[in-house]
């Protein structure tokens, strides 16, 4: 070990930490070797910024007089349908959650232009939103119908929880079909038109650890602008997938469920999105930091975008009738490129994750670890099928 | 030779009239429709490149205000709205002619409103509505 979490806190504090984006690193290994490199800084920053459906928030609204339970009941937020089957006054808002009198697909594609997402958004913005509660009234909550205009303020709690964030290998996605299909990889036109794929490459969090030695349960993390905490595997975790020579999954692989205070999060890092034909969903920023603990690590976070390949899949019919088969790997540095070859066929690629956006959330982490305001975590626990480096 | 890129409005009466055919025989242009639209009881719209002699396309444009047909310059038909973009680039693989690309080193959104034609393919694999059409 080179150096211990308490060591790097200790120069957090004394302002003498070194931190690198996972984008420098790429560029500092190849230079002066990983074992130097691991020498010289202190704590990687990695980042990312795309549509992560499995988003929600929930919150804890002020009582009105009389009292109310929304448990049981129903309750929407600016006509979304919140979920409320908890206590008297918690409501989760899922992101991709719709008003009751949304077209969806009825005029296909539709445009979902209004959704869970936009109320978190909203909120985050620190815009008002309509809660509108009914319920069917008990002795200690007697009333039965409540409406209040809300901001965050207003609320007592408000909590961004994250079951399934931060997929370490996401699929590239293209359609073999002779119609044009509208997918949460976006619009994908017949007969291999373009190839979408969903990732930051290089700066991507799980893949600059990908055997996850330093990222566990209470990993410390850049949530939409707030602090906050990986909690869990999240859902759909894979423990022991396939590797490459580098480490880099081949298959289904690591995720992570992710919470923070909705509180403290700044709307530059947190964008509802309307994905035609599909639905709606939020783009979360998230950064994760590395703690340069051995050489093993630096080895790790070295990747590049040359290094990590994807597999293509057909979302005309094999994603949607569960077959398994791919078209092929292809490496990032290939998708950045603006094309790849599919069955000889030159194929335009787009892409749903900023490089843009991860950059920038890579460097504000950075530039809070260097003010010392950001201090890094051991976690608790490692997620299944890591062994942590600590 | 000169090279324009224009938008021709045409009164409803005029939808069953040859306007294009007397631009090319008449006047010597080579046009190319870009993208038409004619909808009921609204004035139709054609995007159309046009190359040609100088002095034709003086002729060719009083020929077309005198027959009432509204010649526009491709401008902001297309509005790009950078505030709105988190350059993702998931419209740069469904944009026919490149006028939306990425900056290999900076990797944002370029949109360069020369090459469009104005398809609007982009609009809905655009996901924050960063791009609008008034076409």
């Amino acid at each position: 070990m080179i150096r211990t979490i308490e060591e790097i806190n200790a120069r957090i504090k004394s302002g003498k930490v070194v931190v690198a984006t996972a984008e420098e690193v790429v560029g500092l290994v190849r230079e002066k070797g990983a074992a130097q490199a691991a020498k010289e800084v202190d704590v990687v920053t990695t980042g990312t910024f795309g549509p992560m459906c499995s988003s929600a928030a929930y919150i804890n609204f002020r009582q009105s007089t009389p009292k109310i339970k929304c448990g049981g009941g129903r309750v929407t937020i600016d006509g979304v349908r919140g979920y409320a089957g908890f206590a008297a006054a918690d409501v989760l808002i899922g992101c991709s959650a719709l008003p009751d009198d949304d077209p969806r697909n009825a005029v296909y594609p539709g445009l979902f232009q209004f959704g869970g997402a936009h109320v978190i958004q909203k909120l985050v913005e620190g815009k008002k939103v309509k809660l509108e509660v009914r319920a069917y009234g008990t002795d200690c909550y007697p009333r039965r119908e409540y409406t209040v205009e809300l901001g965050l303020e207003d609320l007592n709690d408000a909590v961004l929880f994250d079951p399934r964030n931060a997929y370490q290998l996401y699929n590239v996605a293209v359609n073999l079909g002779e119609k044009t299909a509208y997918t949460y990889m976006g619009v994908l036109k017949p007969r291999l038109g373009n190839a979408n794929f969903s990732t930051a490459g290089a700066l991507s969090p799980l893949l600059n650890d990908p055997k996850l030695r330093t990222i566990g349960i209470g990993t410390r993390i850049f949530l939409a602008g707030a602090e906050g905490y990986v909690v869990w595997p999240g859902t759909q975790h894979v423990a022991k997938p396939q590797r490459d020579a580098k480490d880099l999954p081949l298959s289904p692989s690591a995720t992570l469920a992710l919470m923070g205070d909705l509180k403290q999060m700044d709307a530059r890092y947190m964008r509802a999105a309307s994905v035609t034909g599909y639905g709606v969903s939020l783009s979360v920023g998230l950064g994760v930091p590395i703690p340069v603990l051995d050489e093993q690590v630096m080895v790790h976070c070295a990747v590049a975008d040359e290094d990590i390949t994807y597999p293509i899949i057909d979302y005309g019919e094999a994603y949607p009738m569960g077959r398994s088969g791919n078209l092929g790997r292809v490496s990032m540095a290939e998708l950045m490129s603006g094309h790849i070859e599919i069955d000889g066929k030159t194929v335009p690629t787009g892409c749903t994750t900023s490089r843009v956006y991860s950059r920038r959330i890579a460097d504000e982490l950075r530039q809070r670890i260097l003010r010392g305001e950001f201090l890094l975590t051991r976690p608790v626990a490692a997620l299944p099928g890591a062994e942590l480096a600590y | 030779m000169a090279k324009k890129k224009v938008i021709l409005s045409f009164p409803p009466r005029l939808i069953q009239e040859p306007v294009t055919n007397v631009l090319i025989r008449q006047f010597d242009l080579q046009i190319t429709i870009l993208r038409a639209q004619v909808r009921p009881r609204e004035r139709g719209r054609m995007v159309v490149e046009m190359i040609g002699e100088k002095q034709n396309f003086d002729a060719a444009f009083k020929y077309l205000d005198e027959k009432g047909v509204q010649v526009d310059p491709v401008v902001q038909e297309m509005r790009y709205m950078p505030e709105k973009c988190v350059h993702c680039t998931a419209c740069v693989a469904v944009c026919p002619t490149h006028a939306l690309s990425v900056d290999p080193q900076t990797r944002e959104l370029c949109f360069e409103p020369s090459k469009c034609i104005i398809c609007e393919s982009c609009i809905p694999a655009c996901s924050y509505q960063a791009i609008e059409s008034q076409f």
